[in-house]
């Protein structure tokens, strides 16, 4: 008996252990990219755009990759949403849900996810040779949707299929379309959750820097066009730690704290957003 | 049919209501269709574009010359991807081996052990940390792990592993390495794994923890003879999840592990990983011959790879809910 008490106590012991390492990891890993950041961050650094010694160590900020990032991750998420929702809705019971098609679909969202997003970069980017165009703010928002797509499908579905089948069933006993149930009872009841499915893969979209590297190129200018190159947080970080100059280096610091406060603005958003916009959901 | 006589014929006329409504839903059908077989031939799609652009090296070099090629050499036309895919397997079997565990046993504490203010302060946590670029991620790696492994690791690795096969010191990689990588990835995939694991841990039926410990079994017993193998499956896919996400990642490896063309013989030394390739060099050597098509092929390559094991993922999630519901 003792024995196994003796490795009860060990796999406890193990398991703390874990779940300590795994947390204190993830937080030193925010507390030193705040700490390195906080350093360097000032007002220039989010309110200028790079001047033309930037690289060099001369004076400006990232704007123009603050701005371009937004941007690139708000066409992405729309883009993606337009394809997202349907997708959701033929996941549904009343479409197709319980089918075996439906089960291909959801298979292909799963393969969809694991695609690493360097190789939706590639992809975006023979589109565009195709095409006939070069690395623009298009061709970023497309490459980005394809990443943020299976994210936002799947948590979309997840979010449809919570809604009660008797609140479906009484819109179809007043003789309501399919349509119109989902427009007028099912949709309001999820608009939070939907919300919520959006930011994350919003969240998702503006920290991806492989997919973006060959599709929406680099400048130090605001995009005027959706021809136009386009820069990004990301690769912005990616850059300016590549230069060999330490105050170059420093601004990499702290344009990735840029990028974590807003990803992690998103994720607090979005949790706030589900809490308040589900208050009145039936459950 | 009588059904077919009961139903009054459709007439379409544009002033009726009821022909309208039904039009709007049948345009919303339609839309769903499409969208849904968009995404279910994207991969198709993918595939076959990049299959299409790598054709020209294909024509040029066998295909198993170009995967094994140990020669990388774009000037003199060699395309030998091998170091490359030795690079990208040894960071990934490195960060799985490493993050496996830990996650695993993080996951059942949380949810087997865990009270419900450590759950309610840890899983939000892991949730937010999932989120985080990996860009972040790598500057982490770079600030942190790499100086970590130049400054400590190598000296004690000089003194007490050399020789040692796999765990030979390499102080010339300035803490550029495989284990850097490694490390950095296995925080990467550390929220993923450790999510999906933890729900598939708190789908396991109550009922069958609770007959285990009724026999006098302590908790542990319980967990690691009737609820991981319940959830066995779908552990196996989380973990598969986790590792297709390191296999493809790009920047934060990118960042920390030297990309040096040469296949790794020790966990000090660097390496080059396939996308780290891609990403360095697509979209610019394009004047030298057949280069962009090595690249995509490169890319190809990771695709067919990630896409076979999450289809493996998919097959043995598969096979445990058929054998669930027997």
């Amino acid at each position: 008996m003792s024995r196994r008490h003796a490795v009860e106590r060990f796999a406890q012991a193990a398991m703390l252990l874990s779940t300590v390492a795994v947390v204190s990891g993830l937080v030193l890993t925010v507390g030193v990219i705040v700490a390195n950041g906080a350093r360097s961050l000032n007002w220039e650094m989010v309110s200028q755009l790079p001047s033309g010694g930037y690289y060099l160590g001369g004076s400006g900020g990232v704007l123009n990759a603050i701005v371009g990032s937004l941007i690139l991750a708000v066409g992405a998420t729309v883009l993606a949403a337009l394809v997202a929702l349907p997708v959701a809705l033929f996941l549904q019971p009343e479409y197709r849900g319980e089918t075996r098609i439906a089960g291909v679909v959801r298979g292909s969202l799963d393969l969809l996810w694991g695609i690493p997003s360097i190789v939706y970069g590639a992809f975006g980017f023979t589109l565009l040779i195709y095409l006939g165009m070069r690395a623009s703010l298009m061709g970023g928002i497309v490459a980005l949707a394809l990443v943020e797509l299976p994210i936002m499908a799947r948590a979309m579905d997840e979010v449809l299929r919570m809604v009660p089948a008797e609140l479906r069933e009484a819109s179809y006993s007043m003789g309501a379309t399919r349509w119109e149930t989902m427009r007028r009872v099912v949709l309001p009841q999820v608009f939070g959750g939907l919300i919520t499915a959006a930011l994350l893969a919003f969240g998702r979209g503006i920290g991806d820097a492989a997919s973006v590297l060959f599709t929406a190129g680099y400048t130090d200018n605001l995009p005027r066009s959706l021809q136009d190159p386009v820069a990004s947080l990301p690769l912005a970080v990616f850059f300016q730690l590549g230069t060999p100059f330490p105050e170059v280096q420093q601004r990499a610091h702290a344009s990735a704290l840029i990028l974590l406060i807003v990803v992690l603005i998103i994720s607090v958003l979005s949790r706030v957003l589900t809490r308040r916009l589900t208050r009145f959901a039936v459950k | 049919m009588r059904s077919a006589e009961a139903r009054p014929r459709s007439r379409f006329h544009w002033c009726d209501p009821m022909s309208f409504r039904r039009i709007k839903d049948s345009l919303t059908t339609l839309v769903a269709w499409t969208m849904s077989i968009l995404v279910t031939v994207l991969t198709a799609a993918i595939a076959a574009a990049l299959l299409h652009r790598s054709l020209p090296i294909l024509a040029e070099h066998p295909l198993m010359h170009l995967v094994l090629g140990e020669t990388w050499e774009p000037m003199n036309g060699e395309f030998g991807l091998r170091a490359f895919i030795l690079g990208t397997v040894w960071v990934t079997v490195l960060a799985m081996l490493l993050a496996t565990p830990i996650c695993l046993l993080t996951a059942i504490y949380l949810a087997e052990y865990a009270g419900p203010g450590a759950k309610a302060a840890v899983r939000p946590l892991v949730d937010v940390l999932a989120g985080i670029p990996s860009v972040v991620y790598g500057l982490f790696g770079v600030l942190v792990i790499v100086p970590l492994i130049q400054d400590h690791l190598t000296p004690f690795a000089e003194e007490h592993l050399a020789g040692v096969a796999l765990l030979s010191p390499r102080p010339e990689s300035g803490g550029y390495c495989v284990l850097a990588g490694g490390l950095v990835l296995a925080l990467m995939v550390a929220p993923v794994i450790i999510s999906v694991a933890e729900e598939v841990l708190r789908g396991v039926p109550v009922g069958i923890r609770e007959a285990s410990l009724s026999l006098g079994a302590t908790r542990w017993e319980t967990v690691a003879h009737v609820t991981l193998r319940h959830a066995l499956p779908g552990l196996v896919a989380a973990v598969v999840l986790g590792f297709s996400r390191a296999f493809g990642e790009t920047m934060a490896v990118l960042m920390v592990v030297g990309n040096v063309v040469a296949a790794p013989q020790s966990v000090f030394a660097p390496a080059y990983p396939l996308p780290a390739l891609i990403a360095n060099n697509y979209g610019e050597m394009m004047s030298v011959p057949l280069y962009d098509s090595a690249l995509l092929l490169a890319a190809l390559v990771l695709l067919v790879v990630v896409l076979a094991f999450n289809l493996l993922a998919q097959g043995v999630l598969a096979l445990a809910q058929r054998r669930a519901a027997r």
